[in-house]
């Protein structure tokens, strides 16, 4: 079960809309490598673990990936808030606009809608740990590709906090695939 | 901003702060469940966290529905979602 805390994890202020970031940036609410696939990915995976330590981490990073999830979909929000018609069709935000208005919607920066095949569930815990820190690795390039489209650092401040999560996400993952997790002092 | 949001946004700030804390605190204890000093660590600002979350609940609106004491408004939803605006300054450093 869950509990819902009214607050992001890291603060999103952006003032200025920017349809064009907003494009890019929501690849990691529902792209390839992006938070609802990482959120389902572990939370699916908890399953399948003889490791207490495991299922445990599982949960509290897929849990974390939650939050990151609704700070993506605040910078979009923020960055597609008050558009007018004319910046729409200039930034080539019309045909999201379209389908779903300025709603917040699943999909890649190229327009593929998220799918369950963008993680998998393979019920053997070595495995799906070794795909975890592989998925981390993809999730911080895609932070690192959105930082060099991006300079403006009202933008760029959420984006670095989420990107260096990835990396410490990694190391976690790396630790309970260690056959001593647990016995440590 | 009048004081009353900027107080209500350093409390904020402050909460997050916190927390970040215990969330990396909480999944490095997950891989290492018999370090001592970082349960030490942990229960310390868990406390601090608890108190802060009290507090700002209390002044300003729940931060979770079971912080609520309201017994006029029902305040966990007339508060402002999280997206609507944050505390703080953005910025790259």
């Amino acid at each position: 079960m869950w509990n819902y805390e009214k607050r992001l994890q890291f603060p999103v202020n952006i003032k200025e809309p920017n349809a064009k970031l907003a494009q890019v940036i929501m690849s990691q609410y529902g792209g390839p490598d992006g938070e609802m696939g990482a959120s389902m990915r572990y939370l699916s995976q908890r399953y399948a673990t003889p490791y207490r330590e495991v299922s445990g981490l599982l949960t509290d990073i897929g849990t974390e990936e939650l939050a990151h999830l609704e700070m993506v979909a605040a910078i979009v929000h923020q960055l597609t808030r008050n558009l007018s018609m004319e910046e729409i069709e200039k930034s080539g935000f019309a045909p999201y606009y379209t389908d779903h208005t300025i709603g917040i919607w699943p999909q890649a920066a190229g327009g593929v809608p998220f799918n369950a095949c963008e993680f998998q569930s393979k019920g053997d815990v070595i495995t799906d740990l070794f795909e975890d820190m592989a998925a981390e690795q993809k999730a911080r390039t895609t932070y690192d590709n959105i930082l060099r489209l991006i300079k403006e650092p009202d933008v760029c401040e959420p984006i670095k906090f989420l990107r260096q999560r990835e990396i410490v996400h990694f190391q976690r993952f790396g630790e309970a695939n260690r056959e001593d997790c647990g016995n440590s002092s | 901003m009048n004081n009353s949001s900027s107080e209500q946004n350093r409390m904020l700030k402050d909460i997050s702060i916190i927390d970040f804390t215990l969330v990396e605190l909480n999944e490095y204890l997950d891989t290492h469940p018999h370090d001592r000093q970082a349960m030490e660590y942990f229960n310390h600002y868990a406390r601090i966290k608890n108190q802060m979350a009290r507090d700002f609940s209390a002044r300003y609106f729940p931060l979770t529905a079971d912080m609520s004491t309201d017994t006029k408004e029902w305040n966990w939803v007339l508060s402002p979602m999280p997206w609507e605006s944050s505390f703080g300054e953005g910025g790259c450093k």
